[in-house]
């Protein structure tokens, strides 16, 4: 505290380049490196081992990480090495997470949009909607359907897309509103600009800042979820392996074999964590304002 | 509100593929006359908007209709489940706000200390991590590997003492009171930043009141405030934290009954469930707002 009380608190700085205001959030640069490291590991690494993720092997059973070089982080109770499966489930589980984050963006945008630049009474029915979709503890419409419909990977991309797309609307409608009052707006609408024009071509590439920091949230809650369904068993079906439906089968061997429990809740944790780190990274870089 | 909630829920559930037969339907000795004649009685092949207004008119009353599963009344089989599930909400949340408050204003006091920077990742993690590896993680060190904790249930059977109940509620509510508790803790932390950078906590520290006092009689009334409306919001996380801790705890509550009954397809449980927990976060934030405005009485002076 080296100000005396009578001077004015130093304004933030806002000049510093976005790039370096970002860098300095040292935690969001550790989960975009970490977030790009996994996903490449799971991308390539695959062609490189020795084993792929299918592959049985009797005689190698509960092999303890760290104690066999071919299976550095051990094998389950079919000897599938779990290195292996770790990257072709985080295949599985980074996609659905990227591609649910694209589906709920894709309609959360639209719904705020339309909320907020029509308002009245579609206004106010669309944000009603979503306030009544946000009582449904979003877990409890997942679980309920997946279980109805037993959904190939698609149909879990979709599912959690549409319990997720809320806070997104809100988001958008909320700069919507304040945004199609901008001159800008304004004289676009003068022009004689149609709504769908001046929605895209104007409001939407200013309202960006907060949608990408909404879209990095997204992908956490994402992963999030589908950990949480495969767990439970009604996602992702093995032997297609999901971080989550890995920790399902996990359980029973949880004193005699820790590590197939450890090892995929690491790597959920890990990812999310990234996210969530590089979201609120990202909110400080690109809203120099907002102080939370 | 309740309205819309309701139409959203019925409709997802009704034109899901299958719909609420599906669970006869698999049932081999069933003849397609059968299934008719079942949906007649059941009231199933009227249109969809009819089938609403009754069962809704149904569920003001109280008859949430009986289970497919065991012929039970649904309404019935929720509360007989509600208790142990509010137990441990309960607990979780009293772990999480007493906690989160005192995370929140170490945090707050001692702003970009190490404390504060620990703190602030181990809230972001916390947020991270899913629920039911953190309630393995506790179960293989507290239950497997010292043996503290026992791994499961409510309490050991034969052994109803109210001692054995809180011994088997640490492990559940420590597990879903960690998500709470990183929230409580940020909300906190923010909220007493805004109260000690106010005018007057600095008059009360120029008349030389002491920290401590400031502290707790200046400091903490203003800045726990808001967090009331924070313990609305919270509901529906909540429940779905307690779904998947219920279920790694073989805790007898409601999102244990909830994803047995989706296994069975028992549509009437199924549905009561949701909407039950849809009423349950409609009424905290209700709730939420209501108290807010009897203690902050610069609100409830408002028309």
């Amino acid at each position: 505290m080296s100000q005396t009380m009578l001077s004015p608190p130093r304004p933030r700085l806002t000049s510093r380049p976005l790039v370096r205001r970002f860098l300095s959030h040292r935690l969001a640069t550790f989960g975009l490196i970490a977030i790009v490291a996994l996903t490449l590991a799971c991308i390539l690494l695959p062609f490189v081992l020795p084993f792929s993720d299918t592959q049985i092997n009797m005689r190698a059973r509960f092999t303890v990480p760290f104690t066999e070089f071919w299976h550095p982080l051990g094998t389950d109770p079919m000897g599938r090495d779990t290195l292996a499966r770790i990257l072709m489930a985080g295949r599985i589980s980074l996609s659905i997470g990227f591609a649910a984050m694209l589906v709920s963006m894709g309609i959360g945008i639209v719904v705020g949009l339309t909320a907020g630049f029509y308002g009245g009474v579609i206004g106010t029915a669309l944000m009603r909607f979503v306030d009544a979709m946000l009582c449904f503890p979003s877990i409890f419409l997942i679980l309920a359907i997946s279980a109805l419909t037993s959904p190939t990977i698609p149909g879990i991309i979709l599912l959690i897309a549409a319990t997720s797309w809320m806070e997104v609307a809100r988001v958008v409608e909320a700069q919507t509103r304040s945004l199609k009052i901008r001159d800008y707006a304004v004289a676009a609408a003068a022009y004689g600009a149609r709504p769908g024009r001046i929605m895209l071509k104007e409001i939407l590439p200013n309202a960006i800042a907060p949608i990408i920091v909404a879209a990095t949230l997204n992908v956490a809650n994402a992963i999030l979820a589908e950990s949480y369904i495969s767990f439970l068993g009604f996602g992702i079906q093995p032997p297609t392996p999901s971080w989550g439906n890995m920790l399902n089968n996990a359980q029973t061997y949880l004193t005699s074999a820790p590590w197939l429990a450890i090892v995929p809740g690491f790597a959920i944790t890990l990812a999310v964590t990234s996210f969530n780190f590089l979201g609120d990274g990202l909110r400080d870089a690109l809203d120099p304002r907002a102080d939370h | 509100m309740l309205v819309i909630v309701s139409i959203i829920g019925f409709t997802i559930l009704h034109l899901a593929p299958g719909g609420p037969m599906s669970q006869f339907a698999s049932d081999g000795s069933m003849t397609q006359a059968d299934l008719d004649r079942m949906a007649e009685t059941l009231g199933l092949n009227r249109p969809l908007p009819v089938q609403y207004l009754d069962w809704a008119g149904r569920m003001l009353t109280g008859d949430w209709g009986i289970s497919f599963r065991d012929r039970q009344p649904v309404l019935h089989i929720i509360t007989s489940h509600l208790g142990a599930t509010v137990e441990l909400m309960a607990s979780a949340t009293l772990i999480a706000v007493v906690l989160g408050i005192v995370i929140g204003t170490l945090g707050a006091i001692r702003r970009y200390s190490l404390f504060d920077s620990l703190a602030t990742i181990g809230a972001m993690i916390a947020l991270s991590i899913p629920t039911f590896w953190f309630g393995l993680v506790i179960i293989y060190v507290f239950s497997v590997g010292l043996d503290w904790l026992p791994p499961g249930n409510r309490y050991t059977v034969g052994d109803g003492s109210l001692l054995n109940r809180l011994h088997h509620l640490i492990g559940p509510s420590l597990v879903l009171g960690l998500v709470s508790t990183a929230i409580w803790s940020r909300y906190m932390r923010s909220s007493m930043l805004d109260v000690i950078n106010q005018d007057y906590i600095r008059t009360a520290r120029a008349k030389g009141v002491s920290e401590p006092r400031i502290l707790m009689r200046h400091a903490m009334r203003n800045a726990i405030l808001p967090m009331i409306t924070i313990a609305g919001i919270q509901i529906p996380s909540l429940l779905s934290g307690a779904l998947v801790t219920e279920t790694v705890f073989t805790w007898p509550g409601m999102g244990r009954l909830f994803l047995d009954s989706i296994s069975y397809r028992d549509y009437p449980v199924v549905m009561g469930i949701l909407m039950f927990s849809a009423v349950l976060v409609l009424l905290g934030s209700l709730i939420a707002d209501l108290c807010y405005s009897l203690a902050d009485p610069r609100i409830s002076r408002q028309p």
